[in-house]
């Protein structure tokens, strides 16, 4: 046994885990580089960082799915290495994640006691797992009857019950991956209140997030990671938002955006009334015009996606669709593509790219009939228009000859636009144009979003994030379950009149 | 990220890991010669071999449509009960007499074949995409309704070309040769470039790639789906005709028992060559190797006192699995 260092002063919380020097290294690239935390008891120290900066690898090496290159990690001052989560788990630190790691078809008790079930002779002791279930979620603050099936339960409900299931393990430190990514404002107020519970019971918490309002209502403590290295670690007291920000991105936010000309009326380019598509959206009615870029608004499951992929016949859709004055109906993306309607789709991975094969093949996959000489695909044309969208669009890659999973999430992003631009698409609609890039592909893709309006083409932005739709848009409609409820445009184009219109409270509705 | 290759083959280079993938099978080829050589000299003969890779016309005809199935992301259990199917009744229809030249009642039949194999891909395809019923299903359910029809129309029994004349006309096709080359040996070769040609080169072997890569990503990009998986059950429906009109002449008759396992070797010849079961990796020559591998063991079992040849089926079973194993250690980093 070690002796814990005894805390300098009464009031501070004991010290549960001291990480020093921590490095990552994957390849050649290194993700993490010295980097220094401490989490006390009793306490919520957030940690964030713009995405790309190192958040999740650190929290993934605190919970043992990682081990670090360099660096040491002690508990109670007694160091220890990690060999899987389960090893971490047994020292107490547990990891909720990002994603709803639950099994669909199985009840909440089974899920919460998945892998641990609670036995009586040779059987599985239902009847225990039910009330320990009930129990588990009362203590967080909510109910949920055991036996729901899964798939049923709404994505805040889901949270709750994986939160349930990791806390059933005996821990001392709790990890929170980006638990509000896909929450209501509501939800995420019933979630901070878990997390206040959990830490009035003496827990250490580890919060990550870059929904810095949220940090600075919860936090003790932040540190701040830029490019995968230590920016510094603060008392929560002492940072405002913005000061969360500034640290975050190491440079003035303002300039991330590109000037744009006040767009003159001009002609619409897209007509859409009473557009409907069953299940998702509701009797949609926009104009999108010539040179225009229009932000679509709204929480996660709001219908935004939904309604862009019927408007380009990916979904079974209905209503009065004009393009140019002509009334259009797509029933695939191979006819919307030819009429000059392009949708990227916000799957990257899933939708956008094939990962496995190589750039030549995903820039010209869409628009191959351009390629073809005779019966032929002339691989000539095809390995010049890469070299071409490389340079046009700023892929940067050692060689051409990797294969699109291989790029970071900025190039990968500029290869589906270069792919979609192949086509010379007059109406482009881009969904979640920067998830998951890094700040300095944020900015050129602005740039490029920017320019593809000046080019006088009609683009359509879907974005979670606000001041992404702020900052290049001329207008922004917000959608609220399945229905667009309000345009806010100049003036108003704040982060504040786009929560209450997309979360309905100014309509007296609850969220 | 990994080092450029500064190769400039034809395939596209991306990473070593593929190099290797795609030169297995020709290594495990090489190999199995030399083993041949040293269990029985005999083994390299040309006589030998030219009639082992003859042997292997039927499989491995059938199993370059295999590759286009497998590569869209589908697969197809029915290929052994479609050449049964299609073989009895290219052979009743030679026998109704209906066309009196015999060369001219040659190539209708052949032309018969042919299309009962593209209209058998059609259904297969047709169940699987627009009917939304997983290929394993629907195949396997084909599978029992040409296996089915075949035994029916047999009544049990074998169904012969009638008329000799015929059939004396039709045997080269099987058992003639072109300067010393076997014609089956040439069906295969010209199948084989055909099929490569078409999945490399053209728009539609992109567009299957693509599809047997990520489905989504292809119909986001505008590709119908349906319509390419199709026609590569199609293509597969062609390549059993092809296969059947080689066959027919070497017997002069089928049975409902022609073909049993057949699907088996097929994938087996598919998968030895390289392309993965999952989709959206397809190897022409890879198969072709394939199939000669299968071919080559039976025979080396069959020239050595070894293994009792007994075991073949046995052997084959376990290649496929060592194939499966390779492939993924080459595939993981």
């Amino acid at each position: 046994m070690t002796v814990s260092p005894a805390p300098v002063h009464s009031s501070i919380n004991p010290r549960l885990l001291d990480a020093s020097g921590l490095s990552k290294t994957f390849g050649i690239i290194e993700v993490l580089k010295d980097i220094s935390l401490t989490v006390r008891a009793g306490e919520v120290h957030a940690i964030i960082g713009e995405n790309g900066a190192g958040k999740s690898t650190l929290m993934k090496i605190l919970a043992g799915n990682h081990q670090p290159t360099r660096g040491e990690i002690r508990i109670d001052g007694a160091p220890v290495s990690f060999s899987g989560p389960v090893d971490a788990e047994n020292h107490g630190i547990v990891l909720v994640h990002q994603e709803i790691l639950l099994a669909p078809d199985l009840t909440v008790a089974q899920n919460i006691y998945l892998g641990r079930e609670l036995r009586k002779g040779l059987t599985v002791d239902d009847q225990a797992m039910r009330s320990g279930a009930r129990q588990a979620i009362v203590d967080l603050g909510g109910y949920i009857d055991p036996d729901t099936i899964v798939s049923r339960l709404s994505i805040a409900q889901r949270q709750l019950v994986q939160i349930a299931r990791v806390l059933l393990v005996p821990h001392r430190i709790v990890i929170f991956d980006e638990p509000t990514a896909s929450l209501t404002p509501h939800e995420t107020e019933a979630l901070l209140k878990v997390i206040r519970d959990i830490r009035a019971k003496g827990v250490g918490v580890l919060y990550i997030s870059h929904r810095l309002p949220e940090v600075k209502e919860i936090a003790d403590r932040v540190t701040v990671l830029r490019d995968g290295r230590l920016v510094g670690s603060h008392d929560a007291a002492e940072l405002q938002p913005a000061d969360m920000a500034r640290l975050m991105v190491g440079r003035d936010v303002a300039k991330l955006y590109p000037d744009r000309h006040a767009a003159e009326v001009r002609q619409a380019v897209l007509e859409v009334e009473r557009f409907e598509v069953p299940g998702f959206a509701l009797d949609a009615a926009f104009t999108l015009r010539k040179g225009e870029i229009l932000g679509f608004a709204g929480l996660i499951g709001a219908g935004r996606t939904e309604l862009m992929e019927g408007l380009v016949g990916l979904r079974p859709a209905k209503g009065k669709v004009v393009l140019n004055g002509h009334p259009v109906s797509f029933t695939d993306v191979h006819s919307s593509l030819k009429a000059g309607v392009a949708y990227l789709s916000e799957d990257r991975k899933g939708k956008g790219l094939l990962l496995t094969k190589d750039l030549r093949v995903n820039l010209t996959l869409a628009s191959l009939g351009k390629f073809i000489r005779g019966l032929q695909i002339d691989r000539k044309r095809e390995g010049d228009a890469l070299d071409k969208a490389i340079k046009d669009f700023d892929i940067r890659t050692g060689t051409k000859n990797i294969l699109a999973g291989q790029l970071s999430g900025g190039n990968q992003q500029k290869l589906l636009l270069a792919k979609m631009m192949m086509l010379d698409p007059q109406v482009v609609i881009i969904d979640e144009p920067t998830r998951g890039i890094d700040i300095g592909n944020k900015e050129q893709i602005y740039k490029f979003i920017a320019a593809l309006a000046e080019e006088g083409r009609s683009i359509i932005v879907v974005s979670s994030e606000m001041p992404e739709l702020i900052g290049i848009c001329d207008r922004i409609l917000v959608m609220r379950t399945g229905r667009i409820v309000g345009e806010v445009q100049g003036e108003h184009m704040t982060e504040n009149e786009i929560v209450q219109l997309a979360t309905g409270v100014n309509a007296g509705a609850a969220a | 990220m990994s080092a450029a290759t500064t190769d400039t083959a034809k395939a596209p280079k991306t990473s070593r890991d593929w190099d290797m993938a795609a030169i297995a099978p020709f290594v495990a080829l090489a190999l199995l010669l030399v083993l041949g050589y040293f269990a029985n000299p005999n083994f390299v003969s040309v006589a030998n071999l030219t009639n082992v890779i003859t042997r292997s016309a039927f499989i491995a005809i059938i199993a370059l449509g295999a590759t286009y199935v497998i590569s869209s992301g589908g697969l197809d259990l029915s290929v052994g009960a479609m050449v049964a199917f299609v073989a009895s009744l290219m052979i009743l229809f030679m026998n109704t007499g209906a066309i009196g030249d015999p060369t001219l009642m040659l190539v209708a039949a052949m032309l018969v074949a042919l299309g009962l194999g593209a209209a058998c891909g059609l259904a297969n395809g047709l169940i699987t995409t627009v009917g939304k019923i997983e290929p394993f299903i629907a195949t396997l359910g084909t599978m029992g309704i040409y296996r089915g029809l075949t035994t029916w129309l047999s009544q049990g029994g074998s169904i012969t070309v009638r008329d000799r004349e015929l059939q004396q006309l039709y045997r080269p096709v099987y058992f003639g040769d072109v300067f010393g080359v076997p014609i089956p040996i040439i069906v295969i070769f010209a199948t084989a470039a055909l099929a490569a040609f078409v999945l490399y080169r053209t728009r539609y072997g992109r567009h299957l790639i693509a599809v047997g890569s990520n489905e989504e990503v292809a119909r986001y990009s505008g590709i119908s789906v349906q319509k390419v998986r199709t026609i590569a059950y199609i293509v597969q429906g062609l390549c059993v005709a092809v296969a059947v009109i080689i066959y027919v002449p070497r017997l002069g008759s089928t049975s409902a028992t022609t073909g049993i396992l057949w699907e088996l070797q097929a994938i087996t010849a598919v998968v030895v060559g390289g392309t993965a079961l999952r989709g959206g990796v397809g190897r022409i020559w890879g198969t072709v190797c394939g199939a000669f591998i299968l071919e080559i063991v039976g025979n080396i079992m069959l020239l050595s006192n070894f293994v009792s040849e007994y075991l073949i089926g046995a052997i084959q079973g376990a290649i496929i699995i060592i194939a499966m194993l390779v492939q993924r250690s080459l595939m993981r980093k």
